[in-house]
């Protein structure tokens, strides 16, 4: 009897039923891994996919956030590449930050990270001091350092003062105010210096000791060594960088208005203080959307900074198949 | 804390004074077309006040109430002009609102995000030549009247008596050339050669130096038609070269770095009252807080000196403008409070008093309930000078006012050329009407 159910279990109705009762589960286990999903897949439509193509839609249309937005074609982004005079101050101020506020960025907060790794004694101590700042709110610690910077009364040019040197207008300069926003940027670094100690400690011990053995100094030690080994961070500090760079607001915004005091009224004020020289693209972008009504072209900048961000993205991660390795793999 | 009893008291001394008699006040020349209709409604009003403010406007709610008794008000203050557009946009608006940023109000109007009130003013023949010509200008765009004023502000000379004294200044200035060889003599240094007390700061975006507020004395006008004009206008190149000499006398640098010594302006270490800086260009509202925080400081005021001796007692005029956003659920009622708020001439005293601003009516400069202290007087007079002007009302907001500051800022630190500036003026005009051209353009 057995045998001929399982014959017929092979062929018969109550293969058709069980194939449907796998299905079933199929679906159920599908139907659970939705559930489990869904809060991400809710907050990632809400947040993400919605504004997103909304942007998108917008940027074709004229917004002014209060009436229902028109359609106006490729207007907004007409404006912006044949137009919009204030659009390459914004973007060469951006390219700036790209430049020279990424690199070293990665460079102080490797070389602080390889620091502590070294230290013997109060390791604890010196990890916490060096990470602190990162804790300090963007606001206040901006205030901070226009403070801290001030020409005329910031103890910082007080102390060159004293030293015979006659110190810059920092915030009140457009030479200096990229360089004071890059020396708030290198304080604030302490989230990547964690990143970094932890790769720089994880570098495995027997490969020093042979490369020691082979006869490498300390500083071919770092070249061949510490920094093949940790690549895949460098390339992860380099890529969260260059978006933050692009998307640098924040500190400018509080730096410009609080360095230049008070004009006329708030929403006259003059946003790249000292010059345009802290007019980032994600500030005129502001500007644009949420001081003049303009969110139609504000979409069409955020599109292109979406855009540029990929790109920029894509070909780092591209060149780094050159220069990241990674372990047991070799070069990817 | 004395400046929130100080308010205080007078509202309720004004309150006591009035209160009794608060219907027998004479309101603007106009039907009430929308009163006819006593249904007891709660409007609701949302204005940027806080604390003190909020407390002297809640008193002038009350009179209002007493007014029309069918009309309960449901006050909010602390309301920004971000809160207001989102609730205009989610359809959730309150009857009435109030904001200082008249700079929005081209786009609040061209958008219909404020109601035009036209309608109102026609069917209660509601006089707009009560006010002065500057608060009929601000408060439209085109032709549309999106806004009525709440009170207004004026700008002035503020300067201080014991340096000018000192100086052997017997008066204030009058025309800019005097300005200048005062502002010399006022400044001194220290032995380092760094700045003292600075006789007057040209330098803009510093306190209330901004184009908008320096361009009277000048006699220069922002647009030309419908497009901008300041290439149009000889007064901007004028102006920016008066400023550029009298920044050279003092050395940008050194200027710069005085002025980020100079102290935060809503605060007791504001320069003027300090005594850092001898002559300034401020607002009415100035008064308030010196007597608040530095009521030992012996000041003066006067109009703005100017390029031109018949443009001396003119100055620029502007103020917190109060409208009826699309979907306020009780327009009518609504209009009666812009009404009254904007006229009512006991109502506008009482709470000039306690705000230190402007009352916007002409007629409310003359009421008896008013209580000035008499540097006061020289704010009421440039506000009522039918020369005074205002800023233009652009869908674009103030971003030309932006645009211009940008230019100056490079032009004041010296790197425009001097041969260069008719043609960077000329270009702020091209950035500007591209601006204008590109919100328009996309009007159907």
């Amino acid at each position: 009897v057995s045998s001929a159910e399982g014959v017929l279990a092979l062929t018969g109705p109550a293969a058709v039923a069980r194939l449907k009762a796998k299905k079933r589960t199929a679906w159920r286990r599908r139907g659970l891994v939705l559930l489990l999903m869904s809060p991400w897949i809710v907050g990632f439509t809400a947040f993400f996919g919605y504004p997103l193509v909304s942007s998108f839609f917008l940027s074709f249309t004229h917004y002014d956030l209060l009436s229902s937005p028109r359609w106006v074609g490729l207007a907004n982004y007409k404006f912006l590449f044949e137009q919009d005079q204030q659009v390459w101050p914004a973007v060469k101020n951006t390219l700036w930050l790209m430049a020279f506020f990424v690199p070293l960025q990665v460079v102080f907060a490797f070389g602080v990270a390889l620091m502590l790794s070294r230290a013997r004694r109060g390791i604890g101590f010196f990890r916490t001091v060096f990470y602190l700042p990162a804790l300090a709110p963007t606001v206040a610690a901006t205030l901070a350092f226009v403070y801290l910077l001030n020409p005329a009364t910031g103890p910082v040019n007080i102390v060159l003062g004293h030293l015979g040197i006659e110190g810059p207008l920092w915030f009140h300069s457009p030479t200096w105010s990229k360089p004071s926003l890059t020396l708030l940027g290198l304080w604030g670094v302490g989230n990547l210096m964690i990143i970094f100690l932890a790769a720089v400690i994880d570098v495995p011990r027997h490969l020093y000791e042979s490369s020691q053995l082979d006869g490498a100094g300390p500083l071919q030690r770092i070249r061949y060594v510490t920094l093949p080994s940790i690549s895949p961070v460098i390339l992860f500090a380099v890529v969260i960088g260059v978006i933050d760079s692009l998307q640098y607001f924040t500190q400018a915004y509080v730096a410009a208005g609080v360095a230049q005091g008070q004009a006329a009224s708030e929403s006259a004020t003059n946003l790249g203080y000292p010059e345009d020289s802290t007019l980032f693209y994600p500030v005129l972008l502001y500007q644009q959307g949420f001081r003049y009504f303009n969110m139609g072209y504000a979409s069409a900048m955020a599109m292109l900074l979406l855009v540029v961000a990929l790109a920029v993205t894509l070909l780092i991660l591209r060149s780094s198949r050159l220069w990241v390795f990674y372990q047991g793999a070799g070069r990817r | 804390m004395i400046r929130v009893v100080a308010a205080l008291s007078v509202v309720l001394g004004a309150l006591a004074l009035t209160g009794c008699g608060g219907g027998g006040s004479k309101d603007s020349s106009s039907k009430n077309t929308a009163a006819a209709d006593k249904t007891p409604v709660t409007l609701t009003f949302w204005s940027p006040f806080t604390a003190r403010e909020l407390h002297v406007m809640d008193a002038g709610i009350a009179k209002f109430h007493k007014r029309y008794p069918w009309i309960t008000v449901k006050s909010v203050g602390a309301i920004t002009a971000d809160k207001l557009t989102a609730s205009i946009h989610a359809g959730n608006p309150p009857d009435v609102a109030s904001m200082f940023e008249t700079d929005n109000l081209g786009a609040f109007c061209n958008s219909g995000a404020w109601q035009d009130l036209n309608h109102y003013i026609d069917a209660d023949e509601f006089d707009m030549n009560q006010f002065p010509k500057t608060i009929r200008d601000y408060t439209a765009y085109k032709d549309k009247r999106c806004a009525l004023p709440l009170l207004a502000d004026s700008y002035g000379l503020y300067y201080n008596k014991a340096l000018l004294a000192k100086a052997g200044i017997a008066a204030p200035p009058k025309t800019v050339d005097q300005l200048a060889a005062d502002a010399k003599k006022l400044t001194t240094r220290n032995p380092d050669g760094s700045l003292e007390v600075v006789g007057f700061n040209p330098l803009m975006g510093w306190y209330e130096n901004a184009p908008v507020h320096w361009g009277p004395m000048w006699g220069a006008t922002w647009m030309n038609g419908d497009k901008s004009g300041l290439a149009d206008s000889p007064g901007w190149e004028e102006m920016a070269r008066w400023q550029k000499k009298l920044i050279d006398w003092y050395g940008y640098d050194n200027l710069v770095r005085w002025q980020a010594s100079s102290g935060d302006e809503f605060s007791a270490s504001n320069a003027f009252e300090t005594g850092k800086v001898a002559m300034n260009l401020d607002g009415e509202y100035r008064i308030g807080f010196i007597k608040a925080e530095a009521p030992k400081l012996d000041f003066g005021t006067a109009p703005l000196p100017t390029s031109k001796p018949d443009l001396y007692g003119t100055s620029f005029v502007i103020g917190t403008i109060m409208g009826l956003p699309k979907g306020a659920k009780h327009a009518d009622a609504a209009w009666l409070f812009l009404k009254f708020f904007s006229t009512d001439e006991t109502t506008l005293a009482q709470m000039s008093n306690g705000l230190q601003n402007i009352p916007s009516t002409l007629a409310s400069l003359k009421s008896t309930e008013l209580k000035y202290d008499p540097r006061f007087k020289t704010f009421m007079n440039v506000f009522a000078n039918p020369k005074s002007s205002t800023q233009p009302v652009l869908s674009i907001g103030a971003q030309n006012q932006t645009l211009f500051a940008s230019f100056l800022d490079k032009w004041q630190a010296g790197h425009v050329k001097d041969e260069d500036l008719p043609d960077g003026i000329a270009n702020v005009d091209k950035q500007i009407n591209a601006a204008l051209e590109q919100a328009g353009s996309n009007v159907p």
